[in-house]
Formats: C-alpha cells, structure tokens, sequence
C-alpha cells in the first residue's frame, strides 16, 4: 500500500508528533516501504484462527481490591518538568 | 592476581569467597577499565560512588555462604530503571530523569550483593540493531579487523561491548526482538533471554511488552546462568511474571546431553546466506551430534512471516507504551511559543524529544491501531504470531528438545554503513531471532567461531518454555565443544 502525504499528516497528528510539512514526503515513503514488508502477512492463511492474546497459557493473578499504595505525592512529583503547589502544571487546558 | 577485570563471574565468586581478592580491588580494577575506555561509548552513566559502597558492603558480609553473587561488579542497560541513577533508555525525552525506584531486576540482583559498576548504552527505546539510534552516541564493538569501526549490534550494544572488553563482569540486557542475542554473537559473548515470564518487567522501560524480556549477557554459559538464576522471579507487580520456582541454573550444567533431540529448521537456510553462517551452523549441529545428541530436520512453516509480524505487533505495542512521555510527569518539555496549548506542548515535545526510528515506529503503531486498519494489521499480525507459536509447539509435542539456529545473518558490520538502507534492511537482522519472542521461548545465542575477516559469530539454541536449565546445558556443551576462545586485542 501506498502512504501520502496527507496519511502521514494525519498519522503524526494522531501519534502527537510535530512533523514539519517538507517531512512529510519521506516519512510517507518509510511508511510506504515498510507497510509493504509487513503486507506479505496477507499471504498467511489464518482462517479459524484466534489472535494471540497471551503467548503463555497463564491466567492473570487476581487479588483483593484494596489500596496497596500511595501517599508518595512528592517522589511522584519529584521528576516533574513543572510541578507547582503539589500538582503537575501544564499550559492551560479549558478556556 | 592481575587481570581482575578478566575474570569470570564464577572465577571472581570463587577467589572472593576464598579471600584471594576483595570486591574493592574487583570494583576498583573495573572502573579504571572503564575510564579507559571511553572511546568505546560504553559505558554513558558511570555511577564509582554507588560501586565503592556496595563493594564494600559486600566485602564486609563475604563469607562461604554470601549471596550469588557477593561483591560482582555488573553493568545495567540504560532501560532499567535504577533509583536515583539516571534512567534515560537512551532517549533524549528522558533527559534528567532520575527514578525514585529500583527495578525488579536490579533489585533483586543487589539483594544478591552485585555491584553496579554504571549505566550502559543502547538503542533509543531499545529500538534498533545497531546502537546507532542512542542519544548518547554510537556504542562502538571492541573487535575490530580493519580501519573501520564496528557495531556491537543492538539494542543492548553497550551491554555486549563493555562485556566483550572486559569493562565489566556481566551485564543485564534486555530483548524484544533479538536485542541480546544479536549483539552477543556480533562480540563473541553469551546472551539467554529467558522465557517469558521468566524476569520481572516492572521498573524496565517498555517497549512492547507482550515480547519484552531481561537477560545476562556474560562472558560465558556458567555465567549466564549464575546471573539468571538471580534476575528471574515472580514478582507481584508484573502480571505477567509467572509464578514459578527458579531452578538453580547452574546446578544444570552437567555437559551430558545424551539421548537430547536437536531440531534443525530448514526455514532457516536463507537464500544468499554466507558459507560461513552454513559452516558454523553444520559444524554445531555435529558437534551437538558428537556428543550424544540426536539431531533432526525440523519444519517451522511460519517462520518467513515472524518479521512482518513483529513489525506491526512491536510498533503497535511501542506506539501505546511510549504515549506516556507527553512532557508532564517526567523528561523533557519542550519550550513553548506564546499561544501554545497541550497539544503543541505535545507534539513539540515529542519531536524534539524522540529520535528517527523511534518517531518512525511510534507512527508505524499509530497507523496500525488506527481506524480501519486494526483488523486488517494488528488482528492478523496477532493471528500469524499466533501459527508461529503452533508451530514451535509441534515439534516440541514432537520430542524436539532444543532448536539449533545461526544467532544472526552476518557477523558485525561497520557503523554507519546501514545509514543509506531502507530500514527493512535493518529489521533483517534479527530474522532469526524475532521467531523466539513471538513465541515466549527462551533463546540463548553462544559465540562458536570467527569469519574469514576474524570476527565473532554465533549459535543460538531455543528451548521449550521454562526450560532455561536445559537449554544452559546444551548450550554449556555446545561451548565445551566449540572452544572458543578469542578475545578481541585492545585498541581503545
């Protein structure tokens, strides 16, 4: 399959990434070539066929649903780019 | 004694326990290995306080029944999370962080009394097979034959160099599609990566957590299998460890393999594949022959569709995890022109923040998740991962005991070379390594013999799930058989 250029656009909005619009030729080039390796997966016959969900039979280990954590508000906060008055700051969000 | 930095972990285990040598003088000789060998971009977070300390914490409780590994001095991959130690995956977007706890793995490696000796290089997000996509720079392979200056593979390249060069005693790596096995064999070390399940995932950064797995990279399989034995474990806050006693792996290693049935797969004799891979490939299969061994062709029908797969699994799972560095919790964020909201605080933070290929593959996952195309890409890549793992388990319900494979399709290429390629071209080198992910099972890649130019290759042997003590046996008499020796010369 063949990626334009407002695919990529459109896949780096999506994924968060500013590209610069004279990227966006190659970057859909890449995508191009790769998402042509990955169509020989069409070849496979997989009727009848689960998706693999867990590649060891295991099943998830329950407990009981109780706080086993918290209080660490400062080691939390601790990496934080802005941290202000004990809450992550971000560039302002609703009008 | 002279040489500290040579030995072994089971040699050092031995000569401190016996008094012969302190962890002190061990930690010290590494370090002073290390400062020397700046040029190989190693080693990019050195952490000598936090070495001094625990060595001698570990001299003061040494005794006949220390812990496993009492006074050892490792190298950590710059994945694992270690508290107060920066913890960057290589990545630029981790700049400055420094994590308020302690990987399980780590953990549970300095309850045993290792010594961390720093932080070690890597691919971007363990992204790559050449340690060419670290914010640090390239890790560079201590081999060297000619002029140019080799890759130690990737993504755990740091790990596999400061192994090879003798900077350190062992190291931890981690493997998503090949990321200890490939660059093992490029330095002419061992490198397990367990079942999975087997290690602990909480406190490594993730990648794609269903094929995400830790592991040692030694210099040898008595090695690999002390420092397994002490990474491995159930450990409550990864769902997905298993619940199940750790064997002593070490006590596994007996060398009698008799009566063992070796699967050779015929879907791994690639067309165009060097005479060398062939020979070396051959040469073990008789040598595991040779001793007792009963070797077998085998088929993995699937096996031509495990790299596709893995390039949409891999980067779907990537572009879910890495949606977590958005420039509020932790690393870096990006300065922001007046106006600017948190989508521009996003997305500029990510593209300053992340690298080429990981940009690449995070958009790849975007693309495949995304409305219209999750069936069409990621249901079935999940379908096919689903025949490669039927697959292996037939000819394991078949008596297979353990499958012998070439460990890469070369031997260590030079830096840079790969800069022109498609990235497919890349993605081939861990053809038959990614299979092993895809299924859960462990592999372990053994370094066997040298190409014409003199460079390192290696063997890998894949096991049946849990059965890592067996696998170590075959592969310890594989090494017995194989003796290989060769170090690379210093030059750095």
């Amino acid at each position: 399959m063949s990626i334009d250029t407002e695919t990529a656009r459109r896949v780096a909005k999506l994924a968060r990434i500013k590209v610069e619009e004279d990227a966006l030729p190659a970057l859909a080039s890449e995508f191009s070539a790769i998402l042509g390796f990955i169509e020989q997966l069409n070849e496979v016959d997989v009727e009848g066929v689960e998706p693999m969900t867990s590649v060891t039979p295991q099943r998830l280990k329950r407990r009981e649903d109780v706080v086993t954590d918290g209080s660490q508000q400062a080691a939390v906060l601790k990496n934080a780019p802005d941290a202000r008055e004990g809450f992550f700051a971000v560039p302002k969000v609703v009008e | 004694m002279t040489d500290l930095t040579k030995l072994k972990i089971a040699e050092a285990r031995d000569a401190l326990r016996k008094g012969d040598v302190t962890s002190v003088e061990l930690t010290e000789a590494c370090l002073s290995a290390i400062d020397a060998a700046d040029a190989l971009g190693a080693f990019v977070h050195k952490t000598p306080e936090i070495a001094l300390e625990q060595a001698k914490a570990a001299d003061a409780r040494n005794s006949a029944d220390a812990p496993a590994l009492n006074g050892i001095p490792l190298g950590i991959k710059d994945l694992f999370c270690t508290k107060g130690v920066p913890s960057q995956a290589a990545s630029g977007i981790l700049e400055g962080f420094r994590p308020e706890y302690e990987s399980t793995v780590t953990s549970q490696l300095f309850a045993d009394g290792a010594v961390m000796l720093g932080k070690l290089n890597m691919d971007e997000f363990a992204m790559g097979s050449s340690n060419e996509t670290s914010v640090y720079g390239n890790a560079v392979n201590p081999w060297k034959v000619d002029d140019r200056q080799l890759t130690p593979g990737g993504s755990s390249g740091g790990s596999a160099s400061a192994v090879a060069a003798d900077l350190c005693l062992g190291a931890t790596g981690t493997d998503t599609g090949g990321s200890i096995r490939q660059p093992a064999a490029f330095t002419g070390i061992t490198g397990i990566k367990p079942t999975y399940g087997r290690c602990s995932r909480w406190g490594i950064v993730a990648f794609a957590s269903s094929l995400d797995q830790a592991g040692p990279m030694t210099k040898d399989v008595r090695d690999a299998a002390i420092m397994l034995t002490s990474m491995c474990g159930h450990d409550p806050k990864d769902s997905t460890s298993a619940d199940l006693a750790v064997p002593d792996f070490e006590a596994a290693l007996t060398g009698d393999i008799k009566g063992k049935t070796i699967g050779i797969p015929k879907e791994y004799r690639m067309e165009g594949s060097p005479t060398e891979i062939e020979k070396l490939w051959s040469d073990g299969a008789d040598m595991l022959r040779d001793a007792g061994a009963k070797v077998v062709d085998i088929s993995l029908p699937h096996t031509k569709y495990a790299l596709p797969a893995y390039y949409v699994i891999a980067p779907a799972e990537a572009s879910s995890n890495l949606a977590r560095y958005d420039g509020v919790r932790f690393g870096h964020r990006a300065s922001l022109e007046a106006g600017d909201g948190i989508t521009e605080m996003y997305e500029k933070t990510r593209a300053e923040g992340f690298g080429h290929e990981v940009q690449r593959r995070v958009m790849v996952g975007t693309y495949v998740l995304s409305a219209g195309f999750y069936d069409a890409y990621y249901n079935r890549a999940r379908k096919v991962r689903a025949l490669i793992k039927r697959d292996f388990d037939q000819v394991f319900a078949d008596g297979v005991d353990a499958i012998l494979t070439p460990a890469t399709p070369s031997a260590a290429f030079g830096l840079g070379e790969m800069a022109e390629a498609d990235p497919i071209q890349m993605y081939l080198n861990d053809v038959f390594t990614v299979t092993v992910n895809l299924a859960g099972l462990p592999g372990i890649s053994v370094p066997t013999g040298l190409d014409a130019q003199g460079l390192p290759l290696g063997l890998q042997l894949i096991g049946r799930p849990w059965e890592e003590g067996d696998l170590l046996n075959i592969a310890y008499r594989l090494e017995q058989s194989a003796g290989f020796v060769a170090k690379p010369s210093q030059w750095w």
